[in-house]
């Protein structure tokens, strides 16, 4: 199964001051302990918001939004994948994590879906058929 | 619960913790997380001690008490934090205590040749800073030549996979009893031989080098063949053989068939999700929806396969099959394949190493790139080929030209040959429904020309 493993952005990111050395290095000390035990899928680091933008569908209505974005904590500076056993290794692995930003920082864990984690059901096998059916 | 109270990057507080669990329900958690970093670093301890005893069974025994040891003190100390470190640690003084008794006992140490070892030994190593030798190692050991295929793939994913031998059992369908025997009798054919435990240089290296690439793709094409409804551990292979080409990857980062073998099980694995349909009823690759195939996978296995490219001259089979993989996965539709290129990179395959089944393979890019009578004129020399008598993709293959051709009598004679060869229960339905289709087809033929 697969984990996003979310980084948080902080005052700094969204300033776009670029990470300490000693940031760094902790960082690619990490990854390199992932890659080296094999569950490393994928990992990014995001720009600022200001280089971003929203689009948002609101009564049937599109509006597109330049950025910056003002609520940091809500918004994303980073990613990792990890593909692991269960989620206790990904408990492990997420423990591991140093923490991202020079000051407070936060990440945010979550399981990517994949159809098998549903197991066998009528509704899943209708869900696969609709898929099928869709990309025709 | 995820515990953890680390703030800054650096050296960490000691331990982890957690007080906003009660009691019994954190010392239900704590040895949760202690069995889970415990099999994550398994393999790593017992490569440690497999270098260290020159025993595989003893390696195996001073990891157990290591994690006895653990389940002992981290519950009052917290989970260490370098807990690999701390395990090989007590794994390794358990170990020195077991010799020193046994010298005691005997004075057989000296003949063990590991006394000046055992004295030099510092109590704490630091097992990050190692070049990881132990665990490639141990790697060559699970895949050692004295033993059969068989227990090859069951030693690897026991020792360095850390699958249990239950999980290994299911994954292979066979019983937990048998499969717990192979590994018995694999570790005590590696003892009677007296296999030695450090990595080979020289030629010796690229042999066993390839023995160990030869087993994970084994490990994989098994958990690739299960269909659904399949215990669920058979297609965990396919991801642990991953997991263990990646490790590989690190441990010998110049061998260019490692990244080959690499970008080959990521680009096949790839195609995962688009392979089959809800019934469960395999899609050729051709008739795939690209767009359901997993481009993180894909995007790996190229990157894979470049650095393999770079590395590679001339390339390797592993590089080879992966660049076929790879222009598959390059064209945005199956119409788009670069079927001379596909054709070209057979032709270097079969150089490497001859094979009907490649040449067959070959045929059909060549149909591809060329039309189907340049194809069905190599298929047909073939024909006769031993090695291809009752194997039904040589009657698909021609079914499949001789049908393009509008030889539909012919074609359907060769579907029904094919579907008669097939283990595969669906593939066989597959093949009947196409021997099928050449029929209507030649009804309509028959009523056409008014006979």
């Amino acid at each position: 199964m697969r984990f996003m493993i979310i980084v948080k952005a902080s005052k700094d990111s969204e300033a776009g001051v670029m990470p300490s050395q000693d940031l760094l290095t902790a960082m690619v000390d990490y990854h390199e302990e992932l890659a080296k035990a094999g569950v490393l899928l994928d990992a990014n680091g995001l720009q600022r918001s200001a280089k971003g933008w929203r689009i948002n569908w609101t009564g049937g209505k599109k509006t597109v939004t330049d950025g910056p974005f003002a609520e940091t904590k809500e918004l994303i500076a980073g990613y990792t994948i990890i593909q692991v056993k269960n989620r206790e290794e990904a408990i492990e692995w997420a423990n591991r994590f140093p923490n991202p930003q020079m000051e407070d920082g936060e990440i945010e864990i979550r399981q990517v879906f994949e159809l098998e984690d549903f197991g066998e059901s009528e509704a899943i096998d209708r869900f696969r058929e609709l898929d099928t059916a869709l990309d025709k | 619960m995820p515990a953890g109270t680390r703030s800054r990057p650096g050296p960490p507080p000691p331990a982890r913790e957690d007080d906003t669990l009660d009691s019994p329900a954190k010392s239900r958690a704590t040895h949760r997380t202690i069995e889970t970093v415990f099999r994550m670093e398994r393999a790593r301890i017992v490569a440690a001690l497999a270098r260290f005893t020159r025993s595989v069974d003893l390696a195996e025994e001073f990891a157990q008490d290591a994690l006895i040891a653990a389940l002992r003190s981290w519950p009052e100390t917290g989970v260490p934090d370098k807990p690999g470190a701390w395990l090989i640690a007590s794994a390794r003084r358990r170990a020195i205590d077991h010799f020193r008794r046994a010298k005691m006992a005997g004075g057989k140490l000296a003949l063990l040749g590991i006394d000046a070892e055992l004295e030099a030994m510092p109590e704490h190593v630091e097992p990050d800073q190692g070049p990881g030798d132990e665990m490639l190692g141990l790697m060559f050991v699970s895949c050692h030549p004295v033993l059969s295929t068989e227990a090859r793939v069951a030693l690897t994913l026991r020792l360095v996979g850390g699958l249990t031998t239950e999980e290994i059992a299911r994954a292979f369908l066979v019983t937990e009893t048998t499969m717990s025997q192979r590994i018995v009798r694999a570790k005590r054919s590696l003892s009677d031989a007296g296999v030695p435990f450090e990595v080979p240089l020289g030629p010796d290296r690229a042999e066993r080098l390839n023995s160990v690439l030869e087993v994970l793709y084994l490990i994989f094409n098994e958990g690739y063949s299960a269909t659904r409804g399949d215990d669920w551990m058979r297609p965990q292979l396919c991801q642990e053989a991953m997991r263990l080409g990646r490790m590989l990857a690190g441990l010998a980062p110049e061998d260019a068939e490692v990244h080959g073998l690499i970008a080959l099980m990521e680009i096949q694995a790839s195609r995962m999700p688009a392979r089959s349909d809800a019934e469960g009823r395999p899609i050729l690759l051709l008739d795939q929806n690209r767009a359901r195939w997993d481009h993180l996978l894909i995007r790996r296995g190229l990157a894979a396969l470049a650095l393999a490219q770079s590395l590679a001259n001339p390339p390797g089979p592993y590089v080879l099959q992966a660049a076929i993989a790879a222009c598959h996965a390059r064209a945005p539709t199956a119409a788009q394949t670069d079927w001379m290129h596909i054709a070209a990179l057979y032709a270097a395959l079969i150089s490497l190493t001859p094979s009907p089944v490649i040449e067959l393979n070959r045929a059909m890019a060549i149909a591809m790139a060329f039309g189907p009578a340049a194809g069905l004129e190599l298929a047909d020399q073939l024909a006769h080929d031993p090695a291809l008598r009752n194997y039904h993709l040589l009657p698909s293959v021609r079914a499949d030209l001789l049908m393009r051709l509008g030889r539909h009598e012919q074609a359907l004679a060769e579907f029904e040959r094919a579907a008669s060869l097939t283990q595969n229960e669906r593939e066989r339905t597959m093949l009947l429904e196409r021997a099928q289709a050449c029929r209507a087809k030649l009804e309509r033929e028959v009523t056409t020309l008014g006979i």
